[in-house]
C-alpha cells in the first residue's frame, strides 16, 4: 500500500514542481503551426473581423508578419478575441503566444506583469468625443460630466488624473468590453466617451450618427501602443520586436510589396543586407534569411500596412502624424539590419 | 473488537496493526497529509513560477493607489485612495444590491406566491404567468433589458421626466430629494426611535395580554400614531428642522439630492423580479405542503381565510420554505456578479475586474474575491439555518 502512495505522491512532486517558464515559444509555434495572437474584439483599423470572419487591422497584420516571417504564410495566424481586462492574463497564462491588441506600454505593465512591451506600432493619446448639441468646445468645460470608459485601461487612469488635475468633478460608468461602451454613450448613459483618439475614430464609425458627435481638441495622454510578448523568452522577444523593426527599415529603404522584386537584385549594401541577399541576419533571430521578403511580400511593409488599415486608404483616414517615419517628420525609428 | 481479542500475549500488537478504526483513522491522515501538502506545493510552485516570470506578488498592492474612479460608494472614496479601499467600495456595493435584492425578492415572491393560490382565477393565471415568463429567461438577458431598453429609454436630462418637482427620471439615474438635517433634528430621530421601541413594549405587552385574557388589542393603529404621529407632532414643535436638498439640473447633470444611478436600478429590478419567481414558486409549494385539513380546521373555528392564511398556514409552511428559500438568497447574491455586464461597480467588476487589470495580480485577487463570496454565502446560510431552527416544532 505505502509504496504505491508514496511513488503517486512522487510522481505528482515532479509533475508540479516549478516548469521552466516555457523559453521555447518559437518551438512551440513552430511544433502547433500557427502564432496564437491576441487582440481586440473588434476595433476598425487595428483588429476587427470583417463580414466573413476574417481579421484585418494594424495589429492584426503585425502577427500576420511574424507569422510570415516564420512560415512563409500569413494565414497561419490564430486570432484570439480578448477584452482589456482579460488580456494580460492571457498572456501571462501562455494562451496566446503573442498580445497585439492596442495595448499601452506603461513602466507598471512593463515590470509587474511578467511581460515585455516589444515596440511601439502606434502612437497614440487619450481624447474625448462628445455629442455637437452639447456645444463643448474644449474637454475644459466638461466639468460635472458623466463620462464612459472600458475598465481596465489606461484611459480611465488618465481619466482620474485629467479631471483631478483641473478640479473638476465627473462621474466614471466603466464598462468590460468596448461594445458596451460605445453602445452606453450612444444610448445617452454619458456625455462623455473617451479612449485612444485612433478608436475614438474607429467607434465614431459605429455610432447611429457618426456626424453628430465631435472629438474634442485636447489629447490628455502619451498611449505608445505595441505588441507584448511574455517575459523569459529572448528569442521569441526578438522575433516580435524585430518584425517590428523589419517593417519600419522596408519603409526607410523603400522596399515595399511593389518594390520587392527590384529590391531583390538590388546591389545597394543596406538593401542587401535587409532582403538577406546579404548576410544572414535571419538565421540569427533563429528564422531565415529571406525573412524580411517574406513579411514584405504577404504583409507589406509599416507604411503599406498603416495606409491600408487607418491612414488615408482606409475608412479612418488618420493622418500619419506621429506615426511617420522620423526622417520624415514622425518619431518611427527602427535600429538598423546589420 | 474485544469478542476477537482472545489470542496470546503477542495478539494486542497485531490487533493494534490490524484494528480498523486505527487503520481507517492512519488512511485519513495519510490522505490529509497528501492533501495538505499537495496545496503547498501548488503554492509553492505558483510562487516560484510567478517569480522566475517576474510577476508581482504578495498583498502589498492593497496599499498602492488606485487611480480610478468609481461612480457609487457608500463610503468616502476618490482616485488617490488605495485599492484596499476599492476592495471596500466594491464590497460594499455587493452587498448593498444583494440585501435590496434579498428583501424586494422575498416580497414579491410571498405576494406571487400567494396569489397563484388565489381562488380569483384573474390573479392566480397572472401570477402563474410572472413566474414562467421570468424564470424562464436568462438573467443576464433580463438585466440587459432593464438596462438598455427601459432605463436606457427614459429621457436626457434635459428633459426629465419630473415626479412633484422633486423626484427626476432620466437616463443618469433617478435623483430624489436628500434630507438636510438641522438644528433640532437629532429630536425628531428620537421621537422616532421612541415610537418603535414602545410599540415593540406595547407588542409584547398585547400578545401577553391576548394570550391570558383573549382580549385584543388595535396594535396597527397605536403603531402608526407612535412610529409616524409622534415624530411628527415634534418636527412641528421643533418648527421643521428637517429639510430636503433638491436636485438640480446644473450642466450636465443634477447636483444635489440623491441619485440612483441606472445601473443599480437596472441590477435590483432585474435580480429580484427574477428571484421572486422562483421564491414564489418555494411559496406556493411550502403553502401546498400543509395539509388541507389545517385550513379546514381554522375554518371550523372560526378564522377568517386572511389570519388562518397568516396564522396557521404560513407559520407550518415556512418550516418547508426555509431550505429552499436559503439557496434562493444565496443564487442571488452571487448572481449580482453579473453586474460587470453593466457596468454597476460591485466587487467583482471593480476588484476583480479593474484592480486586478491594473495590478496583474491574479491568484491573489481572485483569492479574495473567492473568499468574500465564500464568507457572504456562509453567513447567509447560518443566519437562515439559525432562523430555520428557531421555526421547526419545538416537543412539549
Amino acid at each position: 500500500m505505502k509504496p504505491v502512495v508514496i511513488r503517486l505522491a512522487l510522481a505528482a512532486a515532479f509533475a508540479f514542481t516549478a516548469q521552466a517558464a516555457s523559453a521555447q515559444t518559437l518551438k512551440t509555434v513552430k511544433d502547433r503551426g500557427t502564432v496564437v495572437c491576441g487582440v481586440s474584439q473588434g476595433l476598425p483599423g487595428f483588429s476587427n473581423p470583417d463580414d466573413k470572419g476574417n481579421w484585418t487591422g494594424l495589429d492584426v497584420d503585425f502577427c500576420r508578419a511574424v507569422a510570415a516571417a516564420i512560415f512563409n504564410d500569413a494565414t497561419k495566424v490564430k486570432f484570439t478575441p480578448l477584452s482589456a481586462k482579460d488580456r494580460f492574463t492571457a498572456l501571462q497564462s501562455g494562451e496566446i503566444d503573442v498580445l497585439s491588441r492596442n495595448s499601452t506600454w506603461t513602466s507598471s505593465r512593463d515590470t509587474s506583469l511578467g511581460l515585455n512591451f516589444a515596440a511601439v506600432n502606434y502612437y497614440d493619446g487619450q481624447g474625448f468625443m462628445v455629442r455637437k448639441a452639447l456645444k463643448v468646445n474644449s474637454a475644459l468645460e466638461l466639468n460635472g460630466a458623466s463620462v464612459c470608459t472600458q475598465t481596465g485601461t489606461t484611459t480611465e487612469l488618465n481619466l482620474a488624473d485629467f479631471f483631478r488635475t483641473h478640479k473638476m468633478k465627473y462621474e466614471v460608468i466603466a464598462f468590460a468590453t468596448a461594445d458596451e461602451t460605445v453602445k452606453a454613450y450612444d444610448g445617452g448613459r454619458c456625455d462623455v466617451f473617451t479612449t485612444d483618439v485612433s478608436q475614438l475614430y474607429a467607434e465614431k464609425l459605429k455610432l447611429t450618427n457618426a456626424n453628430d458627435h465631435v472629438i474634442l481638441p485636447e489629447v490628455i495622454s502619451k498611449e505608445p501602443l505595441g505588441p507584448v510578448v511574455r517575459h523569459g523568452d529572448d528569442q521569441w522577444f526578438d522575433i516580435v520586436k524585430w518584425t517590428h523593426y523589419a517593417m519600419i527599415n522596408a519603409e526607410e529603404l523603400g522596399v515595399s510589396q511593389k518594390t520587392l522584386d527590384e529590391a531583390l537584385k538590388s546591389t545597394k549594401p543596406d538593401v542587401k543586407r535587409l532582403v538577406g541577399t546579404e548576410g544572414n541576419y535571419g538565421e540569427q533571430l533563429g528564422l531565415t534569411k529571406d525573412w524580411i521578403v517574406r513579411i514584405v511580400k504577404l504583409v507589406g511593409n509599416y507604411g503599406e500596412t498603416f495606409d491600408r488599415n487607418v491612414g488615408p486608404g482606409s475608412k479612418l483616414g488618420i493622418a500619419r502624424g506621429l506615426n511617420n517615419l522620423w526622417n520624415n517628420g514622425g518619431i518611427q525609428y527602427a535600429p538598423p539590419v546589420r | 473488537m474485544t469478542g476477537e481479542r482472545e489470542g496470546p500475549a503477542a495478539r494486542p500488537r497485531l490487533a493494534v496493526l490490524y484494528n480498523p478504526k486505527l487503520r481507517g483513522i492512519f488512511y485519513q491522515l495519510v490522505l490529509l497529509a497528501i492533501l495538505v501538502w499537495l496545496g503547498i506545493e501548488f503554492a509553492l510552485n505558483a510562487k516560484t513560477n510567478l517569480q522566475a516570470q517576474k510577476i508581482a506578488t504578495g498583498f502589498g498592492f492593497l496599499d498602492n493607489t488606485a487611480g480610478f474612479g468609481v461612480n457609487q460608494s457608500l463610503i468616502a472614496y476618490q482616485e488617490s485612495d488605495t485599492y484596499g479601499r476599492v476592495f471596500f467600495v466594491g464590497l460594499l456595493n455587493t452587498l448593498v444590491v444583494s440585501a435590496f435584492g434579498i428583501a424586494l425578492a422575498t416580497a414579491i415572491g410571498f405576494l406571487v406566491g400567494v396569489a397563484r393560490l388565489s381562488n380569483n382565477w384573474l390573479i392566480a393565471r397572472l401570477a402563474g404567468v410572472y413566474v414562467e415568463v421570468i424564470r424562464n429567461l436568462p438573467l443576464l438577458f433580463q438585466i440587459l433589458f432593464w438596462y438598455l431598453a427601459v432605463l436606457g429609454a427614459l429621457p436626457a436630462p434635459r428633459n426629465a421626466i419630473s415626479v412633484l418637482d422633486g423626484v427626476f427620471l432620466s437616463n443618469r439615474g433617478i435623483a430624489v430629494p436628500r434630507p438636510l438635517f438641522g438644528e433640532g433634528s437629532g429630536l425628531v430621530l428620537a421621537a422616532f426611535a421612541i415610537g418603535i421601541v414602545v410599540t415593540l413594549m406595547l407588542r409584547f405587552w398585547a400578545q401577553a395580554r391576548q394570550e391570558k385574557t383573549g382580549q385584543q388589542f388595535p396594535l396597527g393603529r397605536a403603531a402608526a400614531g407612535l412610529i409616524l404621529g409622534l415624530p411628527l407632532l415634534v418636527m412641528i414643535a421643533a418648527g421643521f428642522p428637517i429639510g430636503f436638498e433638491l436636485p438640480q439640473l446644473r450642466g450636465f447633470n443634477f447636483v444635489g439630492g440623491v441619485t440612483m444611478i441606472p445601473e443599480f436600478t437596472a441590477l435590483l429590478i432585474a435580480l429580484s423580479t427574477y428571484t421572486a419567481a422562483f421564491i414564489a414558486e418555494i411559496v406556493r409549494s411550502g403553502i401546498q405542503a400543509v395539509s388541507r385539513g389545517q385550513t379546514e380546521a381554522a375554518y371550523s373555528l372560526g378564522l377568517k381565510p386572511g389570519r388562518t392564511m397568516s396564522m396557521v398556514v404560513i407559520p407550518q409552511a415556512m418550516r418547508v420554505i426555509i431550505p429552499p428559500l436559503t439557496s434562493q438568497y444565496l443564487n442571488l447574491t452571487k448572481n449580482s456578479s453579473l453586474a460587470v455586464g453593466i457596468g454597476y461597480p460591485d466587487l467583482f467588476a471593480v476588484f476583480a475586474g479593474t484592480t486586478l487589470n491594473q495590478t496583474g495580480q491574479a491568484i491573489e485577487i481572485l483569492a479574495v474575491t473567492m473568499a468574500v463570496y465564500l464568507v457572504i454565502s456562509l453567513i447567509t446560510s447560518a443566519l437562515m439555518n439559525w432562523y430555520n431552527s428557531r421555526l421547526q416544532l419545538v416537543e412539549r
